[in-house]
């Protein structure tokens, strides 16, 4: 089967990123014809030395400051499949581009110069890709040339980096000392560092394995949107979704949360299919119901004989900051989970951190540009998710601070719904009507503000 | 699912997002292979409709079988076609064919220029009438606050760059040094008010990956793609002032595929039959900074 995978390249600013996917693209013939050439003779007309960097950074004022400012998406084959490889920015200015390309990503290289070492961005890389979920990494220690090819000093490198990484719970694949300006353990191994004897960067890149598809859980669908097109005498009600996780067939019953609407799957639209009978994980579809009930974009459905998710209006998420203005207690946001929107809150700022040295903080009353923090969030209404350890997409959400994505976040705990104080007052007559129930139908398990 | 099923299911998620966040939704049609994928996504995605306007620049140097095809297709899947065009450009001359600009000026004029004052109204929409098979001017004149647009990161460096939903401010201009952040699958949908998004459900496609979904869905495109016997066919299409064939023998799909992937278009970039291109570097990025597409 034909596939493609996204990998991210991250890691400090000049620690060689671009020069390695550069080198990567010329050495496996993967340029353009005409393009090394190209970017070789606008250097020289420029006066400055070629860099294989420059294949990458394409923006003028790129290459006029020699600089990754946003992260580029470069298409590159393997005999194995497709890859997209998505050059990430490592300066600290540009975090919200690099967590943009590596929240796309499968897996990831990080990239650590064996000359200038571990640097603040070697940390706070890991711990992102830590935070997005990113698994699978490999930890490419480059600028061997600059020191002498020194197994002692990649080792030094590698043990004081072990260290950093099992504190955030990330086990790399394997280390690879490289030169990627020179090509080095590449694509073929280099005698100069013979005392490395593992896989070149291209054969860890075809052995790293697709991501587990998120079939076989339970099934989670938000709906999109709810179509009814009525040209050309079309007159079907579609729900129209994108499937989260597990699978979903005609006739199965389907519960919509949070407003707990039952239903049954009528049929099943695929355009350009006929009367598809089931659908499954990733699967853009569309469902007609039994029974017409008020649905709308936004909602998620989930079948009636699964697990279903939580519902509430309090979690405690991990989230990263990228806004221009603080996160504060007692301003206003907006989450958006799925296709989800919702208000939201800040109960309380359990902790702030900076990822590149693991420092932690409580009693903060505001979390800044590219900190990490733990925090319980209060929604405007309930809303229906997953732990993002149990099924990602449905435990990952983003926070929006007036126009902008400021913030993203992952669910780790569901908390006990908040009931809101209604503020009208009841007559003794509901009052006493309310104790009744709830004495001799206590099953009914009725709640109200009364109390 | 395999890749071509992935990329297509990532293109209906966006343009689902699109139409449930924008209220004046348009989409680019360009008439060529893209955008006729484009199409076809947005039939998908809307279970056999296409809920928005289709609209097409008119620089009027089109070559004129895209002009024939895109009536064509027009009237037969009766899409809400919109024509715009700069006329006071064309009625001064101030075109590269007419000797009086550069080809730069001139893409600026006929194509930027009428792109934006289109989508905000400012210039006469021509709308398709499919009753009395003409077009008449368009009574509709809001501005259009989303637009997608067919373009792929593969084509060039700053495309590269792209986000899938890419605010452009009042001038239309990108600010490309500051985009949005774009993560798991969330995309800027709150913009400020004379703001405009661009959204390209295109973005991870590759050039081999958009002729290999056509041949599976069966996708008819404007013959120009294909060499007619001549031994020339166009690779990219455009103003024929300014868009050269290229030399090849590929008569249909399937050997553009072969010629794409092992044969002798492996390695050479898809426009370089575009002379826009070419004037010095960074010249795209340039245009597209000021809403070039």
């Amino acid at each position: 089967m034909k596939e493609r995978m996204n990998i991210v390249v991250v890691g400090h600013v000049d620690h060689g990123k671009s020069t390695l996917i550069g080198r990567l693209l010329a050495d496996t013939n993967s340029l353009p014809v005409g393009k090394l050439e190209q970017v070789k003779r606008n250097c020289e007309l420029n006066a400055k030395p070629f860099e294989y960097a420059f294949l990458l950074d394409a923006l003028i004022d790129e290459q006029s400051q020699g600089i990754t400012i946003d992260t580029a998406r470069v298409f590159f084959k393997t005999s194995k499949r497709e890859y997209i490889i998505i050059d990430a920015p490592g300066h600290i200015e540009f975090l919200k581009n690099m967590i943009s390309g590596a929240a796309r990503a499968e897996a990831a290289i990080l990239l650590i110069d064996a000359h200038e070492g571990i640097a603040e961005n070697s940390k706070r890389h890991a711990y992102m890709l830590s935070l997005l979920g990113i698994k699978q990494i490999v930890v490419a220690i480059n600028k061997m040339d600059l020191v002498n090819y020194s197994e002692d000093k990649f080792n030094e490198i590698k043990n004081e980096y072990s260290i950093f990484l099992k504190e955030i719970g990330i086990v790399p694949i394997t280390y690879i000392p490289i030169s990627a300006r020179l090509g080095l353990n590449l694509i073929e191994h280099s005698d100069l560092m013979s005392w490395y004897t593992g896989k070149t960067i291209l054969e860890i890149i075809d052995s790293f394995e697709k991501e587990i598809e998120e079939q076989d859980k339970d099934f989670r669908m938000f709906v999109q949107g709810v179509y009814k097109f009525t040209e050309n005498g079309d007159n079907r009600r579609i729900i129209a979704g994108t499937i989260n996780s597990g699978t979903i067939n005609v006739g199965d019953e389907i519960i919509f949360l949070p407003s707990n609407k039952k239903s049954t799957v009528k049929t099943i639209e695929i355009f350009g299919k006929d009367s598809p009978l089931f659908a499954y994980a990733e699967q853009a579809i569309g469902i007609t119901l039994t029974t017409q009930i008020y649905v709308k974009a936004g909602d998620l459905i989930c079948r009636a004989d699964q697990k279903l998710p939580f519902t509430t209006n309090r979690f405690r998420a991990n989230i990263f900051w990228m806004g221009k203005n603080p996160l504060r207690m007692n301003n206003k946001y907006k989450l958006k989970i799925g296709t989800n929107k919702t208000g939201l809150s800040i109960e309380k700022i359990i902790s702030v951190m900076n990822a590149s040295n693991l420092e932690s903080f409580t009693n903060q009353n505001e979390v800044h540009r590219n900190e990490v923090a733990q925090i319980i969030f209060k929604t405007d209404k309930p809303i229906s998710f997953d732990l993002f350890n149990q099924i990602k997409s449905t435990g990952r959400f983003v926070i929006v601070d007036e126009y902008d994505i400021a913030g993203g976040g992952i669910i780790v705990e569901a908390l006990e719904e908040e009931i809101k104080q209604e503020t009208f007052n009841y007559s003794e007559f509901e009052k006493e009507f309310y104790q009744l129930v709830k004495k001799f139908f206590p099953h009914w398990e009725i709640k109200t503000a009364i109390e | 699912m395999d890749y071509l099923d992935k990329l297509e299911a990532q293109s209906i998620y966006i343009f689902r997002e699109a139409y449930r966040e924008f209220k004046h939704l348009a989409m680019l049609w360009s008439i060529g292979k893209d955008s006729t994928v484009l199409l076809h996504l947005a039939r998908k995605a809307f279970f056999g409709h296409v809920p928005f306007p289709l609209i097409h620049i008119d620089t009027s140097f089109k070559i004129p079988e895209m002009i024939e095809y895109r009536n064509k297709l027009a009237k037969q899947l009766k899409l809400n076609l919109i024509v715009g065009q700069n006329k006071e450009a064309l009625r001064t001359k101030q075109t590269f064919p007419d000797g009086n600009v550069d080809r730069i000026t001139c893409c600026k004029l006929l194509k930027t220029e009428a792109l934006k004052k289109t989508l905000s109204g400012n210039f006469v929409r021509y709308k398709f009438d499919h009753e009395l098979g003409v077009f008449v001017e368009d009574p509709n004149k809001e501005a259009y606050t989303g637009v997608i647009v067919g373009v792929r990161a593969d084509e060039e460096g700053s495309r590269s760059k792209e986000r899938y939903f890419s605010p452009r401010d009042k001038n239309s201009d990108w600010d490309i040094g500051d985009q949005p952040p774009e993560l798991w699958n969330q995309f800027k949908t709150e913009f400020a008010p004379n703001t405009h998004v661009r959204i390209h459900p295109l973005l991870d496609w590759t050039e081999l990956n958009i002729w290999e979904y056509i041949d599976r869905e069966n996708i008819p495109v404007v013959s120009l793609y294909f060499d007619n016997g001549n031994g020339k066919r166009y690779r990219s299409l455009g103003c024929y002032p300014c868009t050269f064939p290229i030399e090849s023998t590929a008569k249909n799909v399937k050997e553009i595929i072969e010629e794409l992937k092992s044969g002798k278009l492996k390695n050479i970039a898809e426009r370089s039959g575009r002379a826009q291109d070419k004037d010095g570097g960074g010249t795209l990025e340039e245009l597209r900074r000021e809403g070039y597409m």
